[in-house]
């Protein structure tokens, strides 16, 4: 938990769930897993803030509780997880992908768990079906069995999974009742020294047998009568379904897995051509359900197999396919490995290796854009050839021996190249040691996810400096905007409609205008740091399973 | 330290090993380093493409609506009745389900808030007694003062007046309790009468009362 991380974490918790949760939030990030009362006096609010901001945040997942360290009788302990905060960052790609993979109606499903932390399944398909029939045309609705089929595809494929139920706090004694019916069978385990992953329960993928009979229903224009009506509707709606107290949450690991599928294919496609990048993405098809999330490479594939799953429209011929494999596994990327000669060739797919490839592209490109195309000739120097001393690089990079030295020099001060000691004698006197110039991904890779971090940051509170300095030209304009709608509602003439818009003066629009283009390159540079985050998020956590 | 003597540009070790010379040292630094650094290479402009944009609208879309749900917590702000009257236009549509309620099954028990009933009760008692003792220690004083002549009557009386103002105002005290702390409003209980107990006690005390 650096303090880049808890920056980040506080705006984006002040963003979404206001001011009282981000200050409980960044106290529970920085002084770790804490009871209740200690929170309450600490952080100085009332009690019933305090209560409410926590239950905000265990109900998003991103606060766990757990009891406390001294045994099953002290009081619970909060702890707030910085990693599952800073998720919310990428919550429109998540979106975004559910979009094109099972269209509209995933997207929503996606957005309502997204923005609700966890929600049974019929609440989820009732209100998205709601807000399909609102987007559709006059007198069409949206059937509630089409939204479960599709949230069913959803589980199935493992990007929903059920949430783990409550770990029995304290004592043994009260069972069933507070018990959710998703484990039958799974053993009670009071004190746990780690939190249950929902995966370690069998039952984490099961869709429940849920008795949803129904259309959406579309909500009129009138407020009157939507307000009397949503009235009714809250008190007729508490039917049962059969899936209480089954939650369900985002996987967001899942997710992340095809987000690195997406990656490798899309840098296979940019190195090479698109059919190199097709058969990569059949082969990474064939074994989505066989590898696991940590896997270094895939199962192996045999060339046939392979053969006989390439998509239709890529009608290659065999010896084709067995030359584009062969360039493949030559490609000093190595995506594409050779296990074996069985079956005309078994291949694999370097997962891990790709992820440290991409990652290394991604530290000489950043030292390309901020020092130029000569100190990244001397940092990609560095990376392959590991330890060399000054002379040396400057004869590999064929660079003049004066700016080598700057170069050099400004590298070392920024801290992307490290010097490495050689002594001669056991004093380490100067002048009998080799001094070494040498690059070590890994602690440059943190470095740069550090400053990754910091940069969302700056872009986060850049944006709420410029809403907050034109706060008074904002609300203006939401306030005639309300009452251009309203006049349009009630159907009033274009001269009132232009007088109500030239309230509007022209440099205030014009100010208007580029307030929006501020706001959003800042969002969309903020989506895009994103990416790259992801990238060296996914690198790190490669070697640590590895290691 | 070897090299004070001769020159303070000296160094203890060969510099040449290091490949930098004598000369070409970087300047010394006069202070911190600039907050805005001059930078001699733009960045590179960012992506912009239908995927892009999209989910640049997504963002906004989903940090509006996070804003206007109830998990939304903010702080208690003291509005004012002038910024009620823009508020009626900014807010077309109300708020979906203003309270949430969490399944108490899967939060621990503590986090439930608690009935102000008990908290309600401790406070009216202090600040009666309170209020109370010193209407008391105002009505001995003045029972002092005008009874000045007789100081042994005064000191019986004034002892059996606090004695029983207490007992009165103890009564007096938990009748207040109860009849105010009830409920949250300015009905009292008692005043209420919905003939359940008229039929009751008509039932009991029928062959008790003579009938004329």
């Amino acid at each position: 938990m650096t303090a880049q991380e808890v920056r980040l974490c506080g705006l984006l918790l002040r963003e979404h769930f206001g001011e009282v949760v981000e200050k409980v939030g960044t106290h529970l990030l920085k002084c770790g897993a804490q009871n209740l009362r200690t929170i309450i006096h600490e952080t100085g609010l009332s009690v019933d803030l305090v209560k409410k901001s926590l239950c905000v945040l265990v109900q998003h997942g991103a606060s766990t509780f757990s009891s406390g360290r001294k045994g099953p009788g002290s009081p619970t302990e909060y702890h707030a997880s910085c990693d599952r905060i800073l998720r919310i960052l990428r919550y429109p790609r998540y979106i975004y992908t559910a979009k094109t993979l099972y269209g509209d109606t995933g997207e929503l499903i996606i957005e309502e768990l997204l923005q609700r932390g966890h929600t049974t399944m019929s609440s989820t398909v009732k209100t998205v079906a709601d807000r399909l029939t609102q987007n559709m045309a006059e007198g069409l609705t949206m059937d509630y069995s089409e939204v479960s089929s599709t949230f069913s595809k959803l589980v199935e494929t493992h990007f929903l999974q059920r949430c783990p139920p409550l770990p029995r706090v304290g004592n043994k004694d009260s069972s069933a009742p507070s018990e959710t019916p998703a484990t039958p069978g799974t053993p009670a385990a009071p004190v746990n020294t780690a939190p249950p992953t929902p995966e370690s329960f069998p039952e984490c993928y099961k869709v429940p047998s849920v008795t949803l009979i129904g259309r959406g229903k579309r909500q009129l224009a009138s407020e009157d009568g939507e307000e009397q009506r949503s009235a009714k509707r809250a008190k007729m709606d508490p039917q049962t379904h059969g899936d209480e107290g089954i939650y369900w949450q985002v996987n967001f690991e899942r997710f992340h897995l095809h987000f690195r599928d997406q990656t490798i294919i899309s840098a296979v496609a940019n190195k090479l051509d698109q059919t190199s990048s097709e058969i990569v993405r059949t082969m990474l098809r064939m074994s989505e359900v066989t590898t696991s999330p940590m896997a270094t490479c895939t199962k192996p594939l045999s060339a046939n197999e392979i053969f006989r799953s390439l998509p239709p429209s890529y009608n290659i011929l065999r010896p084709i396919l067995d030359q584009y494999l062969t360039l493949l596994v030559d490609d000093p990327m190595e995506f594409v490995g050779k296990a074996g000669e069985s079956g005309g060739g078994m291949f694999v797919v370097n997962l891990h290796r790709a992820l440290a490839n991409l990652a290394r592209a991604t530290l000489e490109s950043v030292v390309q854009e901020r020092f130029g195309s000569r100190s990244a000739r001397i940092f990609r120097l560095l990376l392959r050839k590991r330890h060399l001393e000054q002379k040396q690089v400057e004869d590999f990079a064929m660079i003049p021996a004066k700016e080598a030295k700057d170069m050099l020099y400004t590298l070392l001060s920024q801290n992307l190249v490290q010097l490495q000691e050689i002594p001669k004698t056991p004093d380490y006197a100067p002048s009998r040691t080799f001094y070494l110039y040498t690059v070590n991904q890994l602690p440059t890779a943190r470095m740069l996810l550090q400053s990754c971090y910091k940069t969302v940051a700056n872009l986060v509170e850049r944006r709420l400096f410029e809403t907050k300095e034109s706060k008074r030209l904002l609300e203006k304009s939401q306030r005639i905007e309300a009452i251009l709608a309203s006049l349009q509602v009630s159907g009033a003439e274009p001269e009132q409609l232009t007088e109500v818009e030239e309230m509007i003066t022209a440099p205030e629009k014009q100010q208007l205008d580029t307030l929006r283009l501020h706001i959003n390159k800042l969002d969309s540079a903020e989506n895009q740091v994103d990416e790259t985050i992801f990238l060296l998020e996914s690198y790190i956590n490669s070697t640590n399973a590895s290691s | 330290m070897a090299g004070k003597g001769r020159g303070v540009g000296a160094f203890t070790f060969n510099i040449d090993a290091l490949g930098i010379g004598r000369g070409n040292m970087p300047e010394a630094r006069v202070g911190p380093s600039p907050l805005f650094p001059n930078t001699d290479f733009k960045p590179v402009p960012l992506k912009a493409g239908e995927d892009e944009d999209y989910m640049l609208a997504l963002k906004q879309e989903m940090r509006g609506t996070m804003q206007r749900l109830p998990h939304n917590i903010k702080p208690q702000s003291n509005k004012a009745e002038v910024e009620r009257y823009t508020e009626r236009y900014l807010k077309q549509s109300q708020i979906d389900d203003n309270e949430w309620t969490p399944d108490w099954n899967l939060f621990p028990k503590e986090l439930m808030p608690r009935r102000k009933r008990p908290r309600a009760k401790t406070g009216t008692k202090k600040s009666a007694k309170i209020s109370r003792k010193d209407a008391e220690n105002i009505l001995t004083k003045l029972d002092e003062l005008a009874n000045k002549d007789d100081p042994e009557k005064s000191d019986e009386e004034t002892e059996k007046k606090p004695g029983n103002k207490d007992e009165e105002e103890e009564i007096e005290e938990e009748e207040y309790e109860e009849e105010d702390i009830e409920e949250e409003n300015d009905y009292i209980e008692s005043y209420f009468d919905n003939g359940e107990d008229f039929a009751a006690d008509s039932d009991d005390n029928m062959d008790a009362e003579a009938t004329y």
